[in-house]
């Protein structure tokens, strides 16, 4: 089954339905659907094989999405907040393509070869010129719907491939088509290059709720326009949850209309989640657990399931709030240990998954097994009751505030420091970002200079990845294969910072 | 008739359109209000007429199934005849509904 015909049906049963707002526009379901198949028309005559977007959120980019799916070409979202040399990099690995562009980020971006550069303006344009408005798209029969690039333990991103079957059986399964009430709104502040980005939309559409967009976070936006436009649905990454009750409890604001919030994309501190819950009483709460190689979500631990768990004085029901819920009914999981075998409850091993909805498929490298089953490289357990807690990452990317940053990628830059003659950099636990950066360091001379050492990585990186914990070493623990042993530092650093 | 996953049928005696979403096990005739579907962009039939008896409708957005051949399919434009395989009505997936969690 085709994306394209989720817009299809919405547009069939509800034309008149407004489906986007973004900035102070608004377009109903049938104006989607004929901007879609517009841009579709100019694109499928477009050498290019793939469409890039480079943007930030609006209406354009459901339309764009769909566009390609008309068109019957790959829709790939790029991160725009990489360095330029590294996006360019990128956008290369996409030719041949047709890359839609925010006209204020057309330069950094210029005479990439085998790359079309639409600038969004143009785009613009052509969803509503009246001759592609009319025209006839050639019946075409699509395979890869979505490519989304992801930070790998190497630190060269995977293109990570999500064919519309995959995305049509999520969406199906787990959305009621047309199950929302005209008024129901959902603010999306994730950005277009994320899975749940994505998601938001096709299950947005199918659902029949309007989709609210945000062209960049700020909590102050977010809760401003949560207020202005009604929003009764909405999903945060746990960075954002904490920022936006900040401002919350600063200025007072009930959000009212806000039936259901719901988080994913890192680990969520316990502290937040609670205080969440006591700041937005009549909120509904959803966590969800998924992939981008998984069409998203695969387990939800709903809003009856936050309650029980935060009024239950049983210490096992009570944790469950630190847990990421059930498997969805679609699909299957389970917990293996190194050598495959299916884990018992209650012992940590790494989360399978099989279903529909699982791709686990990068370009030129498949990932998932001849039995359909992927392994999420996520360590976690099940309790008696079948709640996953989830672990991290069995690899050591580290999860900061929903981005994903690879530390290895860090490590090369320190080491390339004169004075640095060995490094280790892995996640800690934060309460704020749900990890933050830590780096422990081998100095030639016995030096300790955190600050320039951070200005080192900062120049060299964003600030993001800059670590913000440090700490100095004679030397590092390895394996007896040479291989650097980041979990026993990790180990060692997240007790002594609960000492301190 | 080939029903491979994502092809797209036509009633041929109401406006119902069907999505496979899976395929059958074995191979079956989906029908429509006592009618054979047609692929869709393909001629309907003439003269062919909606069987009184078998007219308890599709709906759009929901998923009817045949346990036998393991056949499913998703209504996608609503229509009034019942969906079938060798006389037999598909059976209504009843599907939980799920939070929102995107």
């Amino acid at each position: 089954m085709h994306t394209s015909l989720l817009l299809e049906m919405a547009a069939g049963d509800a034309a008149e339905r407004l489906a986007v707002t973004g900035g102070h526009v608004s377009i109903s379901f049938d104006e989607l659907a004929i901007r879609a198949r517009a841009a579709g028309a100019w694109l499928e005559a477009q050498e290019g094989k793939t469409l890039v977007f480079v943007g930030l959120n609006g209406v354009d980019l459901p339309v764009a999405i769909f566009a390609g799916a008309f068109a019957g070409k790959p829709f790939a979202p790029l991160n725009y907040r990489l360095a330029d040399a590294d996006l360019r990099r990128l956008l290369a690995r996409t030719a041949p393509s047709v890359a839609i562009v925010d006209d204020d980020m057309l330069m950094r971006l210029e005479d990439t070869p085998g790359v079309q550069l639409l600038p969004r303006s143009q785009f613009e344009s052509i969803c509503m010129d009246p001759r592609y408005r009319a025209a006839e798209l050639a019946p075409c029969d699509p395979d890869i719907a979505v490519l989304l690039f992801t930070s790998g333990t190497t630190g060269e991103p995977k293109a990570a491939v999500l064919r519309h079957s995959h995305l049509t059986s999520y969406v199906i399964s787990t959305v009621e088509f047309m199950g929302s009430a005209e008024a129901e709104a959902a603010l999306v502040c994730v950005p277009p290059y994320h899975i749940a980005g994505i998601s938001a939309i096709l299950t947005g559409i199918y659902g029949g709720r309007r989709l609210v967009y945000l062209p960049s976070f700020t909590p102050e936006e977010w809760v401003g326009a949560a207020a202005a436009e009604k929003i009764s649905h909405a999903m945060v990454v746990p960075t954002m949850l904490g920022r936006i009750l900040d401002v919350i409890e600063a200025h007072g604001q009930k959000l009212p209309d806000l039936q259901l919030l719901s988080y994913g994309g890192g680990r969520m501190p316990p502290v937040v989640i609670e205080r969440a819950l006591a700041l937005l009483p009549h909120v509904d709460f959803v966590n969800a657990y998924g992939l981008t190689e998984t069409s998203s979500t695969v387990a939800i631990l709903g809003p009856e399931d936050h309650r029980v768990a935060m009024s239950s004085s049983d210490p096992a029901v009570r944790r469950r709030l630190g847990s990421v819920g059930r498997p969805l009914p679609s699909l299957e999981l389970e917990i293996r240990d190194p050598e495959g075998r299916v884990l018992p409850p209650g012992q940590s091993g790494e989360v399978y998954v099989r279903g529909d909805q699982v791709a686990g498929e990068y370009l030129h490298k498949k990932a998932i097994q001849d039995d359909g089953w992927f392994a999420t490289n996520d360590a976690g357990w099940l309790d008696e009751a079948g709640y996953l807690f989830v672990e991290g990452r069995l690899d050591d990317v580290i999860v900061r505030g929903g981005e994903n940053i690879s530390p290895g990628e860090i490590e090369d830059v320190l080491r390339a420091h004169p004075a640095v003659r060995d490094v280790a950099v892995f996640g800690l636990p934060d309460d704020q970002w749900g990890e933050r950066v830590a780096a422990v360091v081998v100095t030639r001379d016995g030096s300790r200079d955190e600050g320039g050492l951070a200005a080192w990585v900062k120049a060299k990186l964003r600030s993001t990845r800059t670590p913000e914990t440090w700490d100095f070493r004679v030397e590092l623990p390895y394996n007896e294969t040479g291989k650097l042993l980041r979990r026993v530092l990790k180990t060692e650093l997240t007790a002594a910072q609960k000492v301190a | 008739m080939e029903l491979k996953p994502g092809s797209r049928w036509k009633s041929a005696v109401c406006a119902a359109e069907v999505v496979v979403v899976r395929p059958a096990k074995t191979s079956v005739t989906l029908e429509c209000g006592g009618q054979p579907m047609v692929a869709l962009g393909t001629t309907v039939p003439e003269g062919a007429a909606l069987a009184p008896e078998l007219a308890a409708g599709v709906s759009a957005g929901k998923r009817y199934f045949d346990a036998e051949s393991g056949l499913e399919v998703l209504g996608s434009k609503a229509g009034k005849g019942t969906l079938a395989v060798g006389g037999k009505p598909l059976a209504l997936k009843e599907a939980k509904a799920l939070p929102a969690s995107d």
